[in-house]
């Protein structure tokens, strides 16, 4: 008893600060769904099961907070059961075991009104084929939501144009939906999800089934009205591109199970398994990376107060052609070249003073590391210096950093190869 | 031993055999006395129906019903065709075939609107209901593929002859397809669009009305379609029980061997085949242009 009702508050511990909450959510395919669980908790693997009891393991274990006005994505291969995940948050597909919490309140516990309400009021959804009426007009496409409500013909008529001109589509009122493009449809398919102002969208690839143009488009638009509406948005994708691009965090689903949440970043620079790994391989690290990812602290640092034998040492421990100079709170000054200190040692001079200070481009943390290559390529003797908001130095980025950043463990990247 | 274990084998034993004759042969009787109250009633209402409608098709003056047909049809197909069809009405009155052809269209018309108020809900609730489906479907096979004088005899002892037994013969062989036609129609909208009307959080009557009938309605239009033409083929067999039209002019034709009588009503039911099937036809594809506003 005391530790049934202990996990069922662990369960919902939290929850009501998230836009969406799963909890240990399953989805069993079949004719024996309670069988699988069994074979499942017995640690059996699920193609035995397939093969054994003829029930398919959609989705496996899948557990994730989503903030509020977060966009959040689920990305994986055809079949790793992303669509069957999606449903599960509204119960068009019924869970086989685990929770659900929409802003704190369990979906699994609501009865068929409470459902209905929920999806009336709080969640919108968009599919991966519009998934439109094709009997009926754009207009009355989109004021569907709210004509079941029992809203006036004119209100909802009124409301649907007001969105439909958010989206962009204006003027097509009173066409029929195989009238549009396809980018048009899902711009109706946005419409009608948003136009009962949902705090949740939920989207099933919605861009998947247009030309890669249009889609770059959409997701740009996706961008903007997000800008303006600030919906939560869970969003499924097999496109890696588009995960990176909308996301602010990606989940990775592997045949049925999460196997990685994280930012962009993290995903792509530690990914958790082979099949993240194989999924971000051939992304292009330069356009997610940024200056910090790919610098190196590794660098002979000196402070301007120092005494040129001081100097001598630090450099005579690398083989950097360079040091670079600071002042005394680590702020960036320039370069000097290792071979005028030596001069100057020579020389018998004791002070930094009187050598030659090289400027150093700068570039912030958070420069993305595909604006590196030129800016290294105009002066490629010279590092670029990262450095942060008060100018203080971080580390430095000169080409072999860079390449080293790219790639992971040493590995080189395919484009680099040639 | 052996002898009789050989005979056994040779000829089926005659006390193995199933009595379902002799159960038809009960179930009939008992319907017959038990029934008798709700039989009344059920042959006054459709009696009534069936004469009414009849009674105002023949009331109505030729070139009365000529005009109307002509105005109906021009809205539903266009002039041109409107105009094509008219004129075969003019034929079936040039060939003296007016007041049969009429007491026919009345007939196939009242059994068709039957056949589609029961047909209608009947396919929507199999197309909900997977158990239904499975238990109604055979019974559906089994109307259409029963010779018709097999149930003719039973529907004749509970109603005797006339204008009901006719009917309801008729609507037992026309029924089938807008039920099926209904049943799978509703099967058939795209399973996404389905969702996407759940997702919007539709009650089922909701979906039912607003998504599903009317995406199923051309499938509906050709059950109906169908339903109409198999009504019409009943007309000569409903005749013989006494539902009168041109099904009797065809039918005495043959019994009396005067074969050019036989042939013009045959030529009128032909006539009037092609005039509704032209009619409904239309009206299916018409209904899946209308997208293209
Ligand atoms: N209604 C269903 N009945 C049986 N298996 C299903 C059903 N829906 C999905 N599946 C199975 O569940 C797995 C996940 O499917 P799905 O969620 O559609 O994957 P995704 O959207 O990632 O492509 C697949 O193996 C699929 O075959
Ligand atoms: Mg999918």
């Amino acid at each position: 008893m005391v530790s049934l009702s202990r996990e069922a508050q662990d369960k919902e511990m939290g929850t009501e600060d998230y836009a969406i909450s799963l909890r240990n959510l399953y989805k069993v395919f079949g004719p024996d769904p309670d069988q699988a669980m069994q074979l499942l908790s017995e640690g059996e693997g699920k193609d035995e099961i397939l093969e054994s009891t003829g029930n398919t393991v959609g989705v496996h274990d899948a557990s994730f907070d989503v903030e509020p006005q977060e966009i959040f994505i689920v990305m994986g291969l055809s079949g790793s059961g992303k669509s069957t995940l999606l449903r599960c948050v509204i119960r068009l597909i019924e869970p086989t075991h685990g929770s659900i919490f929409l802003d704190g309140e369990d979906v699994t516990e609501m009865d068929d009104g409470q459902l209905r309400q929920l999806r009336r009021e709080k969640t919108g959804m968009v599919f991966q084929q519009f998934a439109l009426f094709p009997h009926r007009k754009v207009i009355d496409n989109v004021a569907y939501g709210l004509e079941i409500q029992g809203v006036s013909r004119k209100e909802r008529h009124r409301n649907s144009a007001e969105i439909l001109d958010t989206v962009g589509l204006s003027g097509w009122e009173d066409y029929y939906p195989e009238n549009l493009s396809g980018g048009m449809q899902q711009r109706v398919g946005l419409a009608r999800a948003l136009v009962h102002d949902p705090s949740i969208m939920l989207l099933d690839e919605p861009f998947s089934a247009l030309d890669p143009l249009i889609r770059r488009d959409m997701q740009q638009e996706l961008l903007d009205l997000q800008k303006r509406l600030n919906k939560t948005m869970l969003f499924i994708t097999h496109d890696l591109d588009e995960a990176l691009r909308l996301g602010d965090r990606i989940a990775i689903m592997n045949d049925g199970e999460i196997v990685q949440i994280g930012t962009a970043k993290e995903i792509i620079t530690e990914p958790a398994d082979d099949y993240v790994a194989n999924f971000v391989q051939d992304i292009d690290r330069a356009k997610i990376l940024t200056a910090v990812d790919v610098a190196t602290a590794e660098v002979p640092v000196l402070r301007q107060d120092h005494s040129v034998s001081g100097a001598w040492q630090e450099i005579s421990e690398t083989d950097a052609f360079y040091v670079v100079l600071t002042d005394e709170h680590r702020r960036l000054i320039g370069m000097v070249y290792s071979h005028d200190i030596r001069a100057q040692l020579e020389n018998g001079s004791v002070s930094l003073d009187p050598l030659p200070i090289h400027e150093m481009e700068r570039v912030s943390l958070e420069r993305p590391v595909e604006d590196l290559f030129p800016l290294l390529s105009t002066n490629s003797s010279h590092p670029l210096a990262v450095v942060d908001r008060d100018g203080r130095l971080e580390g430095v980025v000169d080409a072999s950093s860079l390449v080293s950043g790219l790639t992971k463990d040493g590995e080189v990247p395919r484009g680099a190869s040639q | 031993m052996r002898e009789t274990l050989v005979s056994f084998l040779m000829e089926y034993p005659d006390d193995w055999q199933l009595p379902l004759a002799g159960w038809v042969d009960a179930i009939t009787d008992w319907l017959i006395a038990e029934g008798g109250m709700v039989w009344d009633a059920l042959s006054y209402v459709i009696l009534f129906v069936v004469v009414r409608t009849e009674r105002f098709l023949l009331w109505l003056p030729w070139s009365a019903m000529l005009v109307i047909f002509f105005v109906v049809a021009a809205f539903v197909v266009g002039p041109k065709l409107a105009a094509a069809l008219s004129g075969g009405f003019l034929f079936i009155a040039s060939l003296g075939m007016w007041d049969p052809s009429m007491a026919t269209l009345a007939m196939v018309l009242v059994a068709t609107a039957m056949a589609v108020m029961i047909g209608i809900p009947v396919g929507i609730l199999m197309s909900k209901y997977e158990v239904l489906n499975r238990l109604i479907r055979p019974v559906l096979d089994l109307m259409q593929t029963l010779p018709s004088f097999v149930y003719l005899i039973p529907v004749v002892m509970i109603f005797s002859i006339g204008r009901i037994p006719a009917l309801l013969a008729t609507l037992i062989y026309a029924a089938p397809p807008v039920i099926r036609l209904t049943n799978l129609g509703i099967r058939q909208t795209a399973s996404d669009v389905v969702e996407a009307g759940r997702s919007m959080g539709s009650t089922s009557m909701q979906l039912l009305l607003k998504i599903q009938l009317p995406l199923a309605l051309p499938s509906i239009m050709a059950g109906i379609n169908q339903t109409v033409m198999m009504a019409l083929g009943m007309v000569v067999i409903a005749s013989m029980i006494g539902a009168g039209g041109l099904g009797v002019e065809v039918f005495r034709g043959i019994g009396r061997l005067e074969v050019g009588r036989g042939f013009v009503g045959g030529i009128c039911i032909v006539v009037l085949a092609v005039i509704i099937d032209r009619l409904t036809q239309q009206a299916i594809e018409g209904q899946g242009e209308s997208h293209n506003g």
